[in-house]
């Protein structure tokens, strides 16, 4: 049911972890719909120069939080913001459509991340 | 090391089992040379008639019951829809008030949602910590126009045994009928329909190493019940349609064959169970049963394991050669946890973290060993990567 791109990511997931002073959090998900995740950037320069994720959820949810460290890395804020659920869909071959909604939290948690990294700038 | 070479373990008998060669073997005749139509009065047609009545017989002596009470079906699903929908539109003005449990199966829940659309009421009964239905909330539940209290005889997703002798008597003692859906309890535990006192009762092929799509339910003599689907005379005008008769042989002969082997097999089940969820617990912290350990079906286990989503737990078991399944949402493509876990009082987290083992005949001691040997590595992979787990 899942591609090979989506099983590779699950039994391999790139940049598991977290990030000592973080510069920015992103927290979404709860358990009622099976699916946590947290995300972890650095930022220098505009840019998000380090990804870090943990989640508790099924392999579209471990997948999808993998690929968007992998898509993250090196981009600008600006750049990180256009990427949505879609485009870590697609970069991993497809998801199945139960799984677009319910485990597809990444783009939302860098979403959240960017926000939190911007709203703690905006603080010192 | 590739698919070939990989060892396979299934454990997920509750899901569906092989057929018994003894099985397949009863049935190929009645798919080849055995061809004819029950209903056909030249000889193709009589030899069918004789195997479709022996095999009525088998069935109704496996669980105590003359063969003119058993009725065959398509399958558990069908023969719930047929207690459920049958008994409440046959007594429909006596009463519109059908009692069940939280924990049914779907076939069950589905079909009283579908009455509750046309206009009947129904009361699900809540369960406790185990997976038990308490007798007094079924007492309190009864009401003067209750038609029908169906309730499981062992739940599919954490094995469960309910007290269905005693519920059935509280049914009985009011004048209301009892159905229970004994599609996992089946060839596990004992099903004397006299002693547990049912009115109805539903059996599957494929969970008793007998073929799909077929299946039988146990209607005692007298019961008011209309037919869900309408034709020819067949199973007495209450099931219409040319009956699957090598499946029907199937059936039989699985349930003769389970029924035969129940106090040996069951022993088998337990000793691999109690092994496997001793020597898991021993070797990976923080797992949970769910159920209870003495009252359940002898081959099924449900576990949940603490910051782990059952899903990856599935998807690395696999790989691993190893089928399980899951209660939880993610498998089955819906967001809410398993219906069972949470009328249990389960946690979201720890309901979404369950796995069902459903151990079968065939397998081993080393079946067990080998899932306790890889398991604990791909819970501590997942836990090291799950933000409910602090890593210790």
């Amino acid at each position: 049911m899942y591609s090979a791109k989506v099983m590779d990511h699950f039994q391999n997931p790139r940049n598991v972890g977290q990030i000592e002073n973080p510069d920015g959090v992103g927290h979404v998900g709860n358990p009622v719909c099976g699916d946590i995740m947290e995300l972890y950037i650095k930022v220098e320069d505009n840019h998000i120069i380090e990804a870090k994720f943990k989640t508790f959820g099924c392999g579209a949810a471990i997948a999808t939080s993998s690929m968007i460290t992998e898509l993250v890395k090196g981009k600008s804020l600006e750049d990180a913001e256009k990427i949505s659920k879609r485009t870590v869909a697609e970069a991993l071959d497809g998801l199945p459509p139960n799984k677009m909604h319910c485990s597809n939290l990444a783009a939302d948690a860098l979403q959240k991340a960017i926000e939190d990294y911007r709203s703690r700038k905006k603080n010192i | 090391m590739n698919d070939s070479q990989m060892r396979r373990v299934y454990l997920d008998h509750n899901a569906t089992t092989p057929v018994h060669p003894e099985v397949l073997g009863a049935m190929l005749p009645y798919y080849k040379e055995k061809f004819g139509n029950a209903s056909s009065i030249h000889g193709f047609g009589k030899e069918i008639k004789v195997a479709l009545e022996e095999s009525r017989e088998k069935v109704a002596k496996s669980i105590n019951a003359t063969s003119n009470e058993i009725y065959f079906t398509g399958g558990g699903t069908e023969s719930d829809n047929l207690a459920i929908k049958g008994t409440a539109f046959a007594n429909r003005k006596k009463g519109k008030h059908i009692i069940t449990s939280k924990i049914e199966h779907h076939a069950i829940l589905e079909s009283c949602k579908f009455l509750e659309k046309e206009g009947f009421e129904i009361a699900y009964l809540p369960v406790d910590k185990s997976g038990f239905v308490d007798p007094d909330d079924l007492k309190k539940a009864l009401r003067k126009d209750t038609i029908l209290v169906s309730i499981m005889y062992a739940n599919n997703e954490v094995g469960t045994i309910e007290p269905v002798e005693e519920l059935a008597k509280i049914a009985k003692d009011n004048g209301v009928y009892f159905h229970t859906d004994a599609v996992q309890a089946m060839g596990k535990i004992p099903a004397d329909v006299q002693k547990l006192n049912v009115d109805m009762l539903s059996v599957s092929g494929h969970k008793i190493y007998g073929p799909k799509g077929v299946g039988a339910i146990y209607i005692r003599k007298g019961t008011r019940i209309i037919p869900w689907s309408h034709g020819g005379s067949h199973e007495r005008s209450r099931r219409a349609g040319t009956e699957n008769v090598p499946g029907i042989v199937g059936l039989a002969k699985a349930l003769e064959i389970v029924h035969k082997e129940m106090e040996e097999q069951s022993k088998h089940l337990r000793n691999l169970t109690e092994t496997f969820y001793r020597k898991l617990t021993q070797a990976i912290p923080d797992v949970f049963l769910n159920g209870h350990l003495e009252k359940r079906i002898p081959n099924t286990l449900s576990l949940s394991f603490k910051a782990v989503e059952g899903e990856s737990i599935i998807l690395s078991l696999d790989l691993k050669g190893v089928a399980v399944s899951t209660g939880s949402a993610c498998a089955s493509g819906s967001l809410e946890p398993s219906h069972v876990l949470s009328a249990m009082g389960i946690a979201p987290e720890l309901a979404q973290a369950a796995i069902r083992f459903s151990f079968g005949r065939d397998n081993t001691m080393e079946d067990v060993d080998y899932v306790v040997k890889i398991l604990p590595e791909i819970v501590s992979r997942l836990r090291s990567m799950s933000p409910l787990y602090a890593n210790k």
